[in-house]
């Protein structure tokens, strides 16, 4: 999906990133096309600055779809919901 | 010595008395040299008037997201391209949210929703929500629900909330470059009702929208005026997204500068670390502020981004010899 919503197909042949910082489940660089901080693809740049940002903020994107997720943070931990492909928490 | 710490140091350690407007701006423009005399000043007059003790709150989304409000800041504007969805939270992880953050030493829980103002299923969550945290868990329930009508202020006295968080967030004069779908005034007028209806009032707001140092001094005299128990200062962390997505994020300095100022505009407050303190200030730049006037903090996570780990903070005030205020005190 689009940053608004709208799905995307995946990027065929683009290069795979691997998991994300605070991610529980750590996903094989086939799993995460999508930048699941920008939702932009993997491949598009290096995404040092989302990885940075990363360490501060919950993932918004699922990595494997690029569906904008619901994301509950909570005082300790979050908690983050893709309609495909289910739960992760971090 | 700078002549406005020579004038603080008698107004407002001696004899508790605030600085105005224009001596809050004195210290916000004091040159970097002086930063360190204005921050120890700063604590005396914290250590004088409110003592030794940190409070410490946790804080959570009940509803984030979809807001109809246009605040130029924030992430969980509907109106905005901000990645951030609607989401609500069950009353099951609130009462496990207010849990964990009481194991944390915290005595405060605030309770927070993204909205123009609460309509009935908000109203509704929150009386069976704050029942269910009261049931379960020894911590002071706070809400931040935006603009309330005289009839919710009671309900929410009536379902024991003690503190009511709304912010001005700018001065009056900065407000309509933020936010432009309410004003300033209809902020005010709920923080009027929240005061007279024997809630503590909790309100401050977020430094580097873009304010004028002018008018950070005038929104701490404004503030001060205000008088609220609590003033939580926030420091903005540019939201991707948003209006203020390509700001840059306040000079570090500058920040320490405005703690110090805020404390010296109102002796008695409880004057909060709240969000952005991460990016801002560092670790370093925390400490500073904990010894620069600063006397609560919010610990672990905030609404839609991630702080430190509570056990980082309470290591840090343990090293500053600085006790964690008991929930006793509270009451």
């Amino acid at each position: 999906m689009t940053p608004t919503g709208e799905r995307r197909p995946n990027p065929v042949g683009s290069p795979r990133t691997g998991a994300t910082p605070g991610d529980v489940t750590s996903r094989s660089a086939v799993d995460a096309p999508w930048c699941d901080r920008c939702g932009e693809a993997a491949a598009s740049g290096p995404h040092e600055g989302c990885a940075a940002a990363r360490t501060l903020e919950p993932p918004r994107y699922c990595a494997r779809c690029r569906r904008r997720m619901k994301v509950q943070v909570l005082p300790v931990g979050w908690s983050a919901v893709c309609v495909e492909h289910g739960e992760s928490r971090g | 010595m700078p002549e406005i710490l020579d004038q603080a140091r008698t107004q407002v350690l001696e004899n508790g008395v605030g600085l105005d407007q224009a001596g809050v701006l004195a210290v916000l423009n004091l040159p970097d040299e002086h930063l360190t005399a204005a921050l120890q000043l700063a604590h005396e007059v914290r250590m004088r008037w409110c003592g030794p003790e940190v409070e410490v709150e946790g804080i959570v989304s009940l509803k984030t997201g979809g807001c109809p409000e246009d605040c130029h800041f924030c992430s969980q504007s509907g109106l905005f391209t901000s990645p951030v969805r609607s989401v609500w939270l069950d009353i099951p992880s609130l009462v496990k949210a207010a849990k964990q953050t009481a194991e944390t030493g915290a005595t405060e829980f605030c309770i927070v929703a993204a909205v123009r103002g609460p309509d009935a299923r908000l109203m509704k969550q929150m009386r069976e929500g704050v029942a269910a945290i009261r049931a379960e868990v020894d911590i002071q329930v706070a809400a931040s629900l935006g603009m309330l009508t005289q009839e919710q202020v009671d309900e929410l006295v009536e379902m024991g909330v003690h503190r009511y968080n709304h912010n001005l967030e700018t001065c009056r004069s900065y407000f309509p470059n933020v936010v432009t779908t309410h004003t300033w005034e209809e902020r005010w007028e709920t923080l009027r009702m929240v005061r007279e209806s024997g809630m503590e009032v909790c309100c401050g707001g977020i430094l580097g929208l873009g304010e004028t140092v002018e008018q950070r001094a005038e929104f701490a005299a404004q503030l001060a005026e205000l008088d609220p128990h609590e003033v939580p200062l926030n420091f903005l962390n540019p939201r991707p997204g948003t209006p203020l997505g390509d700001r840059p994020v306040i000079d570090g300095k500058d920040a320490l500068r405005a703690i110090a100022a805020f404390r010296l505009a109102m002796p008695r407050t409880i004057l909060r670390y709240a969000g952005g303190r991460e990016i801002t200030l560092g670790d370093l730049g925390t400490r500073d502020g904990l010894l620069g006037g600063i006397n609560a903090v919010i610990v672990g996570n905030y609404l839609t981004t991630l702080g430190r780990p509570a056990t980082a903070d309470l290591k840090l005030l343990d090293d500053l010899k600085l006790p964690v205020k008991a929930l006793s005190a509270t009451l």
